[in-house]
């Protein structure tokens, strides 16, 4: 809604104490260094702007504006002035996009990565003296003091993330991961105190340090993709309709942001726009395109008391409304409802790295107590059994268990970006990899969700093309599109959700709806113009909604892995059943309201299938909320989107084959990462019991497995075919 | 071996610089825009009279 003329747009500035102003943009389509320039330039010369920063990496620009002075229409409209698409962030999104959580990862990230590089200068020379080299105990002691300067302290500060999660969750009365890795690094921490202090030769510190730093590159990479799709989310959204026009008493037009909407706001929407709010028309008449709404194809005449639903699309004529929903209850409380509970199904999903915890936690503990008890009562003595217990929790590390599944998901979500698929999180790919039945929506989705002219007598779209190029609605815009460049109709009228007059060649001719054009209108399901110069013979031109030219293919791809496939639509069955016909579908279902489509997910997903539902209108938003794993193209409503786990961007539906090939291959990376942690696991601890690990085969064991299992996964790079 | 006890102090203060060297650099939001910093590094209107 970027062309939308707004008048006043001061809300989406925030202002500090000072006054300054800051204003955040979204811009799309700046990709170089030129680019990055010239917009810093051209918007900090506006007046009332102090500053403007671009960051090209994120697509934002900041602009810090004087106090009590700029004019966010005027920023937007110099951006696109230069060629870019802008949108304006609304302000309680941008603040909350600022990252405390990562940039604390990082440095402990780097504290981690100090002390366990800096250790190493230590306790490599300790290490000599546990084969015999000359060392003696005095060196080796002072070795291990200083070792013990820089592991505790960088142990400490870096084990921060984990221990404050292992207390949150100790104090709910819930042990996590967290609770054993904290342990154990507590507890190798106070050990290897204690033998320092008792002048033995089995202290850890090095392996206190780097378990944290291979753990934490796990933890960063896993908030990296959480960070990047919500960051990508949000993007989609701002692009999507964050602005509607208020009008005030004296009928000035404000911009403010959708969610500031209250019930009984006059609002006036521009044809080409979306209804921001459910609302009732108050004055003027147009088309309505309730595709994303209802899955309709054809548009739906609208005047003055009639009700239009948030989401639709104005098509021809000015209108203004009156509210009588916020944004928040507008898409239909009961969906919004349906979608909870399917957001609350897919909370309860355990995820693949929390199935292995379980199972490896209370094997892990009973075994460490084992062996302190055990070597206890086998004469031992307690400062040795207690060694070996604590060798043991070492070598267990969870290390490679808290990178098998990240480290594979980082690297498989990555690839997918690459492909135009954006993936929302890990746990979406986990889902995403269970499936065995796929529903389609079909307008937007298998066809392109646009009209295309299927009647074609060539002198019939030559003689209307003039009047068609003059119209902005989009079965004109289609016949325009047809016919190519040409001449344009003079002395042009176009009546507000009827049709346009004008001049051809001096004669005047009508195209637009068939009472507009003097024909009783037929009765059918098929869109239409009609179109005729006065008191000449009137023609009827029908559109269709093309089926997507890959979606055979991509239907065919999709049972090449061996899941069918299902189309439900909120169409009429004529449009549905052909669509079903030129994609190979054979099982299909027309006329579905939105509680249908979920129940009909509901139905099969209670019968043990696992459901991938790709739709994107708000029919669909509790059905994709409700399935196994959704997919959503990235031209839905942002309803929809939200509720999809997975968005492809330039929507090609070989992407979804593409997703759920990456999505096996990510999983078979995740359990050989998990078969093979559990091999080297079941050498290390007995052995570790057995009093058979020092230090130094500790700290190669650890790092050699999470080696290993970073290496697998870099094989994802790979998977899932070539990539186009 | 005494001489341990001036040479081990010097690396573990070289090593510190090098962390408050990063920590400056996390800190400073360096990280927030590789892309953009490598293109501003080429671009005239950014660069301090010679």
């Amino acid at each position: 809604m970027s062309e939308a003329t707004v008048g006043d747009l001061s809300a989406f500035i925030a202002r500090d104490a000072g006054g300054l102003g800051r204003l955040e943009l979204l811009v799309r389509g700046a990709r170089c260094a030129a680019c990055l320039g010239k917009i810093e330039r051209g918007v900090a010369a506006l007046p009332g702007v102090a500053a403007s920063r671009f960051n090209l990496t994120t697509g934002k620009l900041t602009v810090t504006l004087a106090p009590g002075q700029g004019d966010p229409a005027a920023v937007q409209r110099a951006v696109e002035a230069m060629g870019y698409g802008a949108s304006l962030f609304d302000p309680a999104q941008a603040l909350a996009a600022e990252d405390r959580a990562g940039r604390e990862l990082v440095l402990a990230l780097g504290v981690a990565a100090f002390g366990a590089g800096n250790v190493m200068m230590f306790t490599v020379p300790a290490w000599a003296g546990l084969f015999g080299q000359e060392l003696s105990p005095a060196t080796r002691e002072i070795m291990y003091w200083l070792a013990a300067l820089v592991a505790a302290p960088c142990a400490l500060f870096a084990g921060m993330p984990f221990f404050r999660s292992a207390w949150s969750a100790l104090r709910r009365g819930k042990a996590n991961m967290d609770v054993p890795i904290s342990i154990g690094v507590l507890l190798t921490l106070a050990v290897s105190f204690s033998e320092t202090l008792q002048h033995g030769a089995h202290a850890y510190f090095d392996a206190a340090v780097t378990l944290l730093f291979l753990l934490l590159i796990g933890r960063y990479l896993d908030h990296r993709l959480k960070a990047a799709a919500r960051g990508a989310a949000r993007d989609l959204l701002a692009l999507q309709a964050p602005v509607a026009v208020r009008l005030d008493a004296a009928g000035r037009e404000h911009g403010i942001p959708v969610g500031e909407v209250a019930v009984g706001d006059r609002l006036a929407v521009a044809p080409g726009d979306r209804i921001p709010v459910d609302a009732v028309i108050e004055t003027g008449a147009s088309e309505i395109d309730n595709a994303l709404v209802s899955g309709e194809t054809a548009p739906v005449q609208a005047g003055p008391g009639a009700a239009v639903q948030a989401g639709a699309l104005n098509l021809s004529g000015r209108l203004v409304l009156r509210a009588i929903a916020r944004s928040e209850d507008s898409t239909v409380a009961a969906i919004a409802r349906l979608m909870e509970a399917g957001a609350q199904a897919r909370g309860a999903y355990v995820r693949l790295a929390d199935k292995a915890a379980a199972l490896y936690v209370p094997v892990v503990h009973t075994l460490a107590a084992a062996a302190f008890v055990g070597g206890w009562a086998l004469g031992l003595g307690p400062r040795e059994a207690l060694l070996r217990a604590a060798a043991v929790l070492i070598v267990t590390c969870p290390c490679a268990l808290g990178l098998a599944v990240p480290a594979v998901q980082v690297a498989a979500s990555s690839r997918l970006f690459r492909r135009g698929v954006l993936v929302k999180s890990g746990a979406a790919l986990e889902r995403l990899a269970e499936i065995d039945h796929v529903v389609f929506d079909k307008t937007g989705v298998l066809t392109e969700g646009r009209p295309r002219l299927l009647s074609y007598l060539p002198a019939v779209i030559s003689a209307a093309a003039p009047l068609a190029r003059a119209s902005r609605h989009p079965l004109a815009r289609a016949l325009a599109e047809r016919a190519g460049a040409g001449r344009v109709a003079t002395d042009v009228v176009e009546v507000a959700g009827l049709g346009v007059e004008g001049l051809i060649d001096g004669r005047r001719a009508r195209l637009g709806r068939a009472e507009f054009v003097g024909v009783s209108p037929s009765p059918g399901g098929e869109s239409e113009l009609w179109f005729g110069f006065d008191g000449a013979t009137k023609v009827r031109l029908t559109f269709f909604d093309p089926v997507r030219p890959d979606a055979a293919r991509a239907i065919a791809d999709l049972r090449g892995l061996g899941l069918t496939v299902e189309i439900l639509s909120g169409d009429l069955p004529a449009p549905v059943g052909r669509v079903a016909k030129a994609a190979g579908v054979t099982q299909w279902r027309a006329g579905l309201t939105p509680f249908d489509k979920s129940a009909a997910v509901t139905l099969l997903q209670g019968t043990g299938r696992k459901v991938l539902m790709v739709g994107d209108g708000l029919n669909d938003a509790a059905a994709l909320a409700l399935a196994h794993a959704s997919m959503a193209p990235g031209t839905a409503l942002d309803a929809s989107q939200n509720a999809a786990d997975l968005v492809f961007l330039n929507g090609d539906l070989a992407a979804v084959a593409q997703a759920i090939r990456v999505a096996r291959a990510a999983r078979a990376r995740a359990m050989e990462n998990f078969a093979f942690s559990a091999l080297y696991n079941l050498v290390a601890a007995p052995a570790a019991v057995l009093g058979l690990v020092n230090p130094f085969v500790a700290a190669i064991a650890m790092s050699g497995s999470s080696l290993v299992v970073m290496l697998n996964a870099l094989r994802m790079s790979w998977a899932g075919g070539p990539s186009r | 071996m005494t001489i341990l006890l001036l040479l081990a102090p010097i690396s573990v203060g070289l090593a510190l610089i090098g962390l408050g060297g990063f920590w400056w650099t996390v800190r400073a939001g360096q990280y927030e825009d590789p892309r953009g910093d490598a293109a501003r590094i080429l671009d005239d209107a950014h660069d301090s009279a010679p």
